[in-house]
């Protein structure tokens, strides 16, 4: 769907947005090259829905440089538009016009024929497996069926650039699966995707590559794989504790890995050999109440760089 | 225009969908106001000295006014809780305004839409008019504009007002305070020089008694030249301040 270009979609320097006294976007660079699935990863709050709705030219950039599609935001907001697919965080259907219906008027808002606008509506559907209720109200469809159709409704002028802000907010993990695995198609169809998300596990399977925002700021760019392992170690020891037990525990723990966490509710040891950290832990007499070796996420990530876990 | 015409797509869209809903307000509401007002009512106002009001017979006096009201009522159940929920609830505003759609457009697509709806109440109202012999042909078809006219003068603003909103709390007030009272006391059931000499000049520059000062003029005959083009001047007045009102209010709440 997206041409060949060596110029990126998005290219963003100094990207800054206040709102009165508040600063939600303070000063970022970023470029999103064409065909990429590109993250903003970060708490809410972080400045990521803010700086999506930048991108998508329904907010004015207070500061800094914007250019989207090789055009200014500020003069050619509607022609941007145009070629953008936006799905927003909450799900803005009409609930009063079938599922159909809301793909075709919105194929209207491009100016496609109703004739083309059907086609289409039809094909994306069936892409997002929603063909037997087309021609059904939207209000009683679950909520990764809404989601569903919001993307497909995305997709209605077959955007060269397809933003999601925070897609799987609020689903349930069948739900997630299922509109991942969509995503995905449509990466492998070469969309470019930007997308939020404050769920580690979306932007490790979604992304090529990802900033992680905290307070209005780019804390670290990379991708996945990269953060990782640059942030944190290959695998974590996680170890719960009784209460009454945690104070003594906490005291012998040291030397044991590279570095450890203390959550409210259990220790993160990261180390690159789990298991024999795990081990070492029983030879020292400790007894945890719960043992679990996992990988590295990008959660691990997010805590290193801002000390804070991303769901609070 | 363009894009403004989407907008009054998507309005009749959503009206094939609801318009089942309203068929009471539209349709049986005029019948029985006229019913209940016009005739029986009228048969006292008929039977007194001198018969009628100024020798018109009550129905032909009260059916204009009560065509503008509806065109008021309507043009108020329009503009509130149908922007407030597409701005708060559907977010079907901002659903547009990620596409080429601008908030302008959006405003020029809902007075699209909202001179449709009027039109389509008033065309209705009017034939109810004929059938009762309220009026005739030539002034009936005449008298449509002016409702249209009137209903706009009331939407505009409200939808301006409308789409600043949270929540639904300022509706009934507008409802209580300014649509009800306007409604008995801008010269509809009675002429407005019945009015207390101080409330007279109030009335003049609100659109509702405008409007019926109009209909009726030309239902009955004998407009005012000069009254005429006042009454269109505040009616044309609040539709222009309504609209520039609402481009600025959509704008503020869509584009942030």
């Amino acid at each position: 769907m997206s041409s060949p270009t060596s110029e990126p979609l998005v290219l963003a320097r100094g990207l800054t947005k206040r709102f009165g006294a508040a600063t939600a976007v303070d000063g970022i660079d970023f470029q999103v090259a064409a065909g990429e699935a590109f993250g903003f990863l970060g708490p809410n709050g972080a400045g990521k829905t803010t700086t999506m709705r930048m991108i998508g030219c329904v907010s004015p950039v207070t500061d800094g440089s914007l250019t989207v599609l090789g055009m200014d935001p500020r003069t050619d907001g509607p022609r941007i538009r145009a070629r953008l697919g936006v799905v927003p965080q909450q799900d803005s259907l009409d609930t009063e016009l079938t599922v159909e219906e809301n793909l075709l008027i919105y194929g209207r808002y491009f100016d496609l024929s109703y004739r083309e606008s059907r086609t289409r509506a039809k094909e994306l559907l069936d892409f997002v497996q929603l063909t037997e209720r087309a021609q059904d109200a939207v209000e009683p469809l679950s909520g990764g069926m809404k989601r569903r159709l919001v993307i497909a409704r995305g997709l209605i002028n077959q955007p060269d650039l397809l933003l999601l802000d925070e897609p799987t907010t609020g689903l349930d993990p069948q739900a997630r699966h299922l509109l991942w695995d969509r995503l995905y198609r449509l990466k492998q169809q070469g969309v470019s995707l930007i997308l939020t998300t404050h769920y580690m596990d979306e932007a490790e399977q979604l992304c090529d590559r990802l900033v992680v925002m905290d307070k209005a700021r780019i804390v670290a760019e990379g991708s996945p794989r990269g953060l990782i392992d640059q942030y944190a170690t290959r695998e974590v020891l996680e170890l719960r504790f009784r209460p009454e037990d945690q104070a003594a525990a906490e005291a012998q723990l040291g030397g044991l890995a590279e570095r450890i966490e203390r959550l409210p509710d259990r220790y993160l040891l990261y180390t690159t050999d789990g298991d024999a950290a795990a081990v070492e832990v029983h030879e020292r007499g400790l007894r945890p109440d719960q043992v679990l070796v996992r990988r590295s996420t990008l959660e691990d990530v997010f805590l290193r760089l801002t000390g804070r876990t991303l769901i609070e | 225009m363009n894009h403004a015409i989407r907008v009054l797509e998507y309005q009749l869209l959503s009206y094939r969908r609801t318009w089942r809903g309203g068929l009471f307000t539209t349709f049986l509401a005029p019948v029985m106001f006229l019913l209940a007002m016009g005739l029986g009512l009228g048969t006292f106002v008929d039977g007194s000295a001198g018969g009628g009001l100024g020798g018109v017979p009550y129905l032909v006096f009260l059916a204009p006014g009560l065509l503008a009201s509806n065109a008021m009522q309507t043009a108020a159940g329009e503009s509130m809780y149908p922007i407030m929920s597409g701005i708060t609830w559907n977010r079907i505003y901002q659903a547009m305004t990620s596409t080429p759609i601008r908030p302008r457009d959006v405003v020029a697509g809902l007075a699209l839409w909202l001179v449709v709806r009027l039109a389509i109440v008033s065309v209705v109202f009017v034939a109810v008019m004929l059938l009762f012999g309220a009026t005739s042909i030539g002034p009936g078809v005449l008298m449509i504009p002016v409702a249209i006219l009137t209903g706009l003068a009331f939407a505009l603003p409200i939808v301006a007002f409308s789409v600043t909103q949270r929540t639904d709390a300022m509706f009934p007030v507008i409802n209580r305070f300014i649509i009800v009272p306007l409604f008995i006391f801008s010269g509809t059931f009675f002429p407005l020089e019945q009015l207390p000499a101080l409330l007279q000049p109030i009335a003049w520059v609100t659109p509702l008694a405008n409007g019926v000062s109009l209909a009726r003029g030309i239902a009955i005959g004998g407009l005012d030249p000069a009254l005429a083009v006042w009454n269109l001047g505040v009616l044309v007045a609040y539709c222009a301040v309504g609209l520039a009102w609402a481009s600025r209010t959509f704008h503020r709440r869509l584009v942030q």
